[in-house]
């Protein structure tokens, strides 16, 4: 009864977090629906017994990834309103509409043929963390170890990419001022 | 009223397709990469719902790869906007057409 109050409750919040997020004009207003969205997705991994990936939900992506976002918008001038494409509407929702189904059909195949097994079945008497951490650190240790060194990559990436002339900007500066710059430095520094 | 797997299917696929709508009708980079968000974060609502349904942990171990993906592309994808952004004083899609494409 409960579940099923928190799952109607969250599920309509989800929602209506996310259609803000890809209808508004403002995209400080997309940003903080967002950051909701996230939070009350958490929710559902929490209804679902799948207590780590809720915090790693709440920690990565709310703390993480939004965090991110928001210095991100300080280089952008996201004060002017965001331009839309005009295209077909029946278009776009028949994409929508058919990219849905066919997610459907993609879940509910498998499921009509009642032939799944568990290869990693939850381990009774013991909490979701440890669960998780017993079948992560040894069937999945591998992968784990490749995600690592991908999200060294990444950040090695973006402070390469981002920190890169720090000093001058680049926006506030006329063309001319930017040609010769590249010339005196006489080396590819605004790439 | 017992919620099963369909629920969350259901639930899941309502969010990939706003998602989808949003890919669809942004201009502007950084909205399309919320957008991407809305579909990553969807597909980890059915993994999560079926690794619990069936009693496997393997749809979870996938979200937290997924989440990790996330994480590292946000880093790069956000590096690259800054970038274009200081030397294009814009972010729409309008502006990157200088390969013809």
């Amino acid at each position: 009864m409960f579940e099923a109050i928190a799952f109607y409750l969250f599920a309509f919040l989800t929602i209506a977090m996310f259609y803000i997020v890809v209808t508004t004009k403002q995209a400080l207003y997309a940003l903080t629906a967002l950051a909701a969205g996230m939070i009350f997705i958490s929710a559902f991994f929490f209804i679902l017994g799948a207590d780590f990936l809720g915090a790693i939900q709440i920690i990565v992506y709310t703390g993480a990834v939004m965090a991110l976002y928001a210095f991100g918008m300080m280089f952008f001038d996201t004060t002017r309103g965001v331009k839309e494409k005009n295209g077909n509407k029946f278009i776009i929702v028949g994409l929508a509409s058919l990219a849905a189904f066919l997610v459907v059909v993609i879940f509910a195949a498998p499921m009509v043929s009642e032939n799944i097994v568990a290869l990693n079945p939850v381990i009774e008497g013991v909490g979701n963390t440890q669960s998780v951490g017993v079948v992560l650190f040894t069937k999945y240790l591998i992968p784990f170890e490749v995600a690592a060194v991908m999200l060294l990559v990444a950040m090695i990436a973006g402070i390469v990419l981002a920190g890169k002339k720090m000093d001058l900007s680049l926006t506030l500066m006329s063309r001319a001022e930017i040609e010769e710059i590249k010339k005196q430095k006489n080396k590819k520094v605004l790439s | 009223m017992e919620i099963g797997l369909n629920h969350y299917l259901v639930l899941s696929t309502i969010l990939f397709a706003i998602g989808l709508v949003g890919v669809m009708r942004r201009k502007n980079l950084l909205l399309l990469f919320f957008a991407t968000e809305i579909l990553l974060n969807s597909v980890n609502i059915a993994f999560a719902a079926i690794s619990h349904y069936y009693g496997d942990l393997t749809g979870q171990m996938f979200a937290f790869f997924v989440i990790a993906i996330a994480a590292s592309e946000v880093a790069v994808g956000l590096g690259l906007l800054i970038v274009w952004f200081k030397r294009h004083g814009s972010i729409d899609l309008d502006s990157m057409t200088s390969m013809r494409g």
